[in-house]
C-alpha cells in the first residue's frame, strides 16, 4: 500500500479516536440530570476510600526512599541539609500525584472496566436502556465526578504521608533533628506547589475514570473481550497520565 | 400495535436483515424463529433503539418509532432478556423495582416488586438475595418480574427458555402465557424452542435469510412447507 496513503490513514484514525474520547468525555461530565447520587456515592467509596491504602503506602515508601537518594546524593557537593525541601516540593510537585495517579489507575480503571465490560457482555447496559436509563447518566457521569475529586483528596493525604515517610528516614536514619525537618519542610514550599499537585490530581483522576469507562463500554464479547478491554483502560490510564503530566508540569512551571 | 416496513441492517457488509416486513396487533403474541444467526435478535434490537437499522420504518401505533417517541414507547414495554440481565450490585428487588424507583419511595417500590415476584413464584425471601446467589431459572423469573414491574403493554421475550432444563423451561412458558392473557399485552418472542413457539405464541414467523419467510398462526405452522423444512432441522439437531 502507498505509504502517503497508510500515514494518512493512521492519522485520520487517531484524530477521529481523539475526538470520539472527547466527545465521551464531556458527554460523560455534564449529562447530570437527573444526577446518579446512589452511584456517586459508592464510587467516592470505591475509587477514595478503597483506594487510601495502596496510596498511602507506595506515598510512604517513596517519601522514605526520596530522602534516602537526596541525602546520598546531596552529600557528593555538601548539600545534604535540602532534604527536607526536596522531598517536600517532589513529594507535592509531582511524585505524590503522579505515582498516586498510576497506583489508582492500576486499581480502579482495571476495576471499572471490568465491571462495565461484564455488564456490556452479559447484556446489562441494553438492560438499562430498555428501562429508560441513559448509561453514560448511570454508569459513566457518577464515576467521572467521584474520580475528579477524590484523587485529588488521594493526592493530599498521600504528599503528606509522603513527607512524613521522608521524615522518618530522615530523624531515625539520617541524624536530622524533627522539628528542623517539619520547619524546613514547609518553608520552602509555596502553596502553588500544592495547588498544581492537586490540580493534576483532577486530571489524573478524570484520566483514570474515562479510561475504565470507555474500554468497558466498548468492549469485545466473552471473557476475552473484557480482559482485553480491562488491559487496555490500565495502560491508556498509566500512558496518559505520564503525557499529562509531561503538559501539565510545562503549562504550570514553565 | 407494532409495523415494520423494508427493515434492513448489516454489520460489516454483510447483511443480516435484508428487509423484513412483520405486523404485530394488539394483544397479539408473536414468535419470531429462525436458526442462529439469521438476525432474530438484530431484529429485536432495532425495534427496541438497541441497534439504528440502515433502511426502513418501524411504527408504534401508527407513529414512527424515532428518538422523539422512543421514550414514550420505552415507558410502556417491558424485556426478558436473554440471560435475564439483572444488575449484578442490586439486590432482586432492586432490580425488579428499578423503574419505579425513578418516580416512587422505595418502601412503595418495595412492596410492588415483591408483589411482581410473588406472581412469577418468587417468594418474599428472594427479594434481597443479590444476583449472583439466584439459579438460572430464578433469575429467568426475577428477570420476568422487572420486565412486567410496571405493567407494561408490549412485552419483549428474547430466547425465554434457553439455558433451563425442560421442567423449567416449561414453568416459564407457562408463565410468560399465564401473564400475557392476564394482562393483555402485546408479546414478540424470539426462540427457536418449538415448545415455546407452542406455550406462547398465537402467530409465528420465520426469519430466513434475513427477511420473513413465513407468517401465519401457530395451529397452522405445522402443514407449513417452509416451516416443516426448519422444525425438520431442528428436530435433526435435538437428535444428535
Amino acid at each position: 500500500m502507498n505509504p502517503v496513503r497508510l500515514i494518512g490513514r493512521a492519522t485520520l484514525s487517531m484524530t477521529r479516536g481523539i475526538g470520539a474520547v472527547a466527545l465521551f468525555t464531556l458527554r460523560g461530565l455534564f449529562r447530570l440530570r437527573p444526577f446518579h447520587m446512589r452511584g456517586f456515592a459508592a464510587q467516592l467509596v470505591q475509587i477514595g476510600w478503597l483506594s487510601l491504602p495502596v496510596v498511602g503506602l507506595t506515598a510512604l515508601f517513596t517519601g522514605a526512599a526520596l530522602a534516602l537518594q537526596i541525602h546520598s546524593g546531596g552529600a557528593r557537593f555538601q548539600a545534604s541539609d535540602v532534604v527536607p525541601a526536596i522531598v517536600a516540593i517532589g513529594m507535592v510537585r509531582e511524585l505524590g500525584p503522579v505515582l498516586g495517579g498510576l497506583m489508582v489507575a492500576a486499581r480502579v480503571a482495571s476495576s471499572i472496566a471490568a465491571e462495565i465490560g461484564t455488564m456490556k457482555v452479559t447484556e446489562q447496559i441494553d438492560a438499562l436502556v430498555t428501562l429508560s436509563t441513559d448509561p453514560m447518566q448511570w454508569l459513566v457521569t457518577p464515576r467521572l465526578w467521584a474520580a475528579m475529586l477524590t484523587v485529588p483528596a488521594l493526592v493530599a493525604v498521600g504528599d503528606i504521608i509522603g513527607i512524613m515517610g521522608g521524615w522518618l528516614v530522615g530523624t531515625q536514619s539520617l541524624g536530622f533533628n524533627s522539628a528542623a525537618y517539619l520547619s524546613n519542610s514547609a518553608a520552602y514550599l509555596e502553596r502553588w506547589d500544592v495547588v498544581s499537585g492537586l490540580l493534576k490530581g483532577a486530571v489524573f483522576g478524570l484520566i483514570v475514570a474515562v479510561s475504565g469507562c470507555w474500554f468497558g463500554i466498548h468492549s469485545g464479547r466473552g471473557a476475552a473481550g473484557v480482559g482485553r478491554a480491562t488491559k487496555s483502560a490500565v495502560v491508556a490510564a498509566a500512558v496518559g497520565i505520564l503525557a499529562a503530566n509531561f503538559i501539565l508540569t510545562g503549562l504550570f512551571f514553565e | 400495535m407494532i409495523q415494520v416496513t423494508g427493515l434492513r441492517k448489516s454489520f460489516g457488509g454483510k447483511p443480516v436483515l435484508a428487509g423484513v416486513d412483520l405486523t404485530v396487533g394488539q394483544g397479539e403474541s408473536l414468535c419470531v424463529i429462525g436458526q442462529s444467526g439469521t438476525g432474530k435478535s438484530v431484529l429485536l434490537k432495532c425495534i427496541l433503539g438497541l441497534a439504528v437499522p440502515d433502511v426502513g420504518q418501524i411504527l408504534w401505533q401508527g407513529r414512527p418509532l424515532d428518538r422523539a417517541a422512543r421514550p414514550d414507547f420505552l415507558a410502556r414495554f417491558g424485556m426478558l432478556f436473554q440471560g435475564a440481565a439483572l444488575f449484578d450490585s442490586l439486590t432482586v428487588w432492586q432490580n425488579v423495582a428499578f423503574r419505579l424507583r425513578q418516580r416512587m419511595p422505595d418502601r412503595k417500590a418495595r412492596a410492588i416488586a415483591v408483589e411482581k415476584l410473588a406472581r412469577v413464584g418468587l417468594g418474599p425471601e428472594t427479594a434481597d438475595l443479590m444476583p449472583a446467589e439466584l439459579s438460572g431459572g430464578m433469575a429467568k423469573r426475577a428477570g420476568l418480574a422487572r420486565a412486567i414491574a410496571d405493567d407494561p403493554s408490549v412485552i419483549f421475550f428474547d430466547e425465554p427458555t434457553t439455558g433451563l432444563d425442560p421442567i423449567r423451561a416449561r414453568r416459564i412458558n407457562d408463565l410468560i402465557r399465564g401473564i400475557v392473557t392476564e394482562t393483555g399485552a402485546t408479546a414478540i418472542t424470539i426462540t427457536h424452542d418449538m415448545d415455546s413457539v407452542r406455550a406462547i405464541g398465537d402467530r409465528v414467523a420465520l426469519l430466513q435469510d434475513g427477511r420473513i419467510a413465513w407468517d401465519g398462526a401457530v395451529a397452522a405452522m405445522d402443514s407449513a412447507p417452509p416451516l416443516a423444512e426448519f422444525l425438520g432441522r431442528t428436530c435433526d439437531i435435538n437428535a444428535t
